[in-house]
């Protein structure tokens, strides 16, 4: 075997952990030179504002349609769960609650980051292969101002307004269910929906959609950017990036919960 | 590797696919850091500058991709405006002027309202040129700039780039595997070969040049010295 075949072998962990943090450290590069550029970026207003239509209207039928059937499944099992020992008034509550600090704003972020990190990392990825982002910087335009903060600051923007309207679809989708088919009549839900409804909860649902859509911007934007070799650099990209937003997603969501519901809101 | 470009100069380098022609130039523009020695444009490291002095010296720069490289998700006209409205005050109406001015000087007057994947592979070069010039640089690079289109338009082409050069006065730095191209743009023709220049000389030298392996590269014979890649 030869030296550079037995380091092969032996030393993968090694070269595994390098590359993650590698590829760690490339984006906190990237986030760095998003918030360096963040004021000049504000500024192109209009950029901005057709990434939140691209990111938030066009997301907005998917989010609806996930948000009814989850509040419908939360429901469903959690009226399956209280059967015989939990009364029914706390139905509402449990729905309410379960979807406004977790389904709402994580499946939300799960669903609409895939779609919108995939479409960013395609974008940008085939304009990093066309030469495109080359291009730009040869005509003096950041990159990071002029691509990647306006998808940035949409996402941050957007994906709170859609847990809203996912949280509201989702408690609606939960209350058709009880009153239709689990035999709980309309004033048990909604005064259990009342019961212990705390603004905080809300608050934390929206403080963890706005770092999801951090993640999700971020995300979409380095796997695209770094793309290499044509279309199937490309495809591994966005395939990258909708992973690496999931994972993320997830991880951040139980360190916010962590920190919101130990510390902050304790 | 050492090489020179004097203002107004046009230089043509030429060589093999894969020789790095196109590295050498996006080294040149300071896209690509080197790993050794230095790149100087009007006697300024290219590579000591910080980001806003290098988009700055990049205003008087501009580059001819060899695929055009128009944003496909803007207009033709929005494409050539793109420069000034980052970088200049000048109002709407001045840089549809400006921008309708270039694109006539490349031969598409009136398609401001086009998209790029629309256009034709010779109508994308002349746009993305068109764009480039939209700043009046003072310094032009060309990507294999005839590269994948036929005899006619790429004569279009090399004599838009000639056109240019003389009336314009722009220090020109084109690389390409096109001889014809070559000859007709260049003041200087510099071959690069595993990794250095070979040769330098006027055209008509490199033309009566008795050097095999250049012999080989301009005839474009499959017999010589220089080995398939």
């Amino acid at each position: 075997m030869s030296e550079t075949e037995a380091g092969t072998a032996a030393d993968w962990p090694q070269r595994f952990l390098l590359a993650r943090l590698q590829n760690a450290g490339e984006v906190f590069i990237l986030l760095g030179s998003i918030l360096r550029e963040l004021p000049s970026g504000v500024r192109k207003i209009g950029l901005v504002v057709t990434q939140m239509e691209a990111i938030g209207l066009g997301s907005m039928p998917l989010t609806v349609f996930v948000a009814l059937f989850t509040g419908a499944v939360a429901a469903v099992q959690a009226s399956y769960q209280f059967r015989g020992y939990i009364p029914m008034i706390y139905l509402g509550t449990v729905v309410g609650k379960s979807v406004v600090i977790e389904l709402g704003p994580v499946l939300t972020a799960l669903v609409v980051g895939g779609r919108v990190s995939a479409a960013i990392a395609a974008e940008l990825g085939t304009m990093r292969v066309t030469e495109q982002i080359d291009a730009m910087e040869t005509l003096g335009i950041s990159p990071i101002r002029y691509l990647v903060v306006p998808r940035f600051l949409a996402a941050i923007i957007m994906l709170p307004v859609l847990t809203i309207f996912a949280d509201i679809v989702a408690i609606l989708g939960g209350y058709l269910v009880a009153i239709l088919t689990l035999d709980v009549s309309s004033h048990t839900f909604t005064s259990g929906l009342k019961l212990y409804f705390k603004v905080q909860d809300v608050v934390s649902g929206l403080i963890k959609a706005f770092f999801f859509g951090m993640i999700i911007a971020t995300m979409g934007c380095h796997y695209g950017l770094r793309s290499e070799g044509g279309a199937e650099g490309v495809g591994e990209a966005t395939t990258r990036a909708v992973v690496a937003s999931c994972l993320l997603i997830l991880i951040v969501d139980y360190l916010l919960a962590s920190f919101l519901f130990r510390v902050l809101f304790a | 590797m050492d090489l020179t470009v004097a203002r107004g100069e046009s230089l043509v380098v030429i060589g093999r696919s894969g020789t790095g022609k196109s590295v050498l130039l996006k080294h040149a523009v300071g896209l690509i850091r080197p790993d050794r020695g230095t790149v100087r444009v009007n006697g300024i490291d290219v590579n000591s500058l910080g980001e806003a002095e290098l988009l700055a010296l990049r205003e008087q720069m501009g580059m001819l991709f060899q695929g055009g490289a128009l944003f496909d998700s803007m207009s033709v006209g929005e494409n050539v405006g793109i420069a000034l409205r980052e970088h200049t005050p000048m109002p709407e109406r001045q840089i549809d002027l400006v921008v309708a001015e270039k694109l006539a000087l490349v031969g598409l007057a009136g398609t401001e309202a086009l998209r790029p994947s629309s256009l034709s592979g010779g109508m994308k070069k002349r746009a993305a040129l068109a764009r480039a010039l939209a700043m009046n640089p003072k310094i032009m690079f060309y990507d294999e700039p005839t590269t994948g289109l036929d005899p006619i338009t790429a004569d279009v082409i090399n004599r838009l780039i000639r056109r240019l050069q003389e009336r314009l006065k722009i220090t020109s730095i084109a690389v390409t595997h096109d001889m014809r191209s070559a000859y007709h743009i260049a003041d200087r023709i510099a071959m690069l070969h595993e990794g250095r220049i070979h040769a330098v000389g006027a055209p008509a030298e490199i033309q009566a040049t008795r050097d095999p392996a250049l012999r080989q590269f301009i005839e474009g014979s499959s017999e010589g010295p220089l080995l398939p890649t």
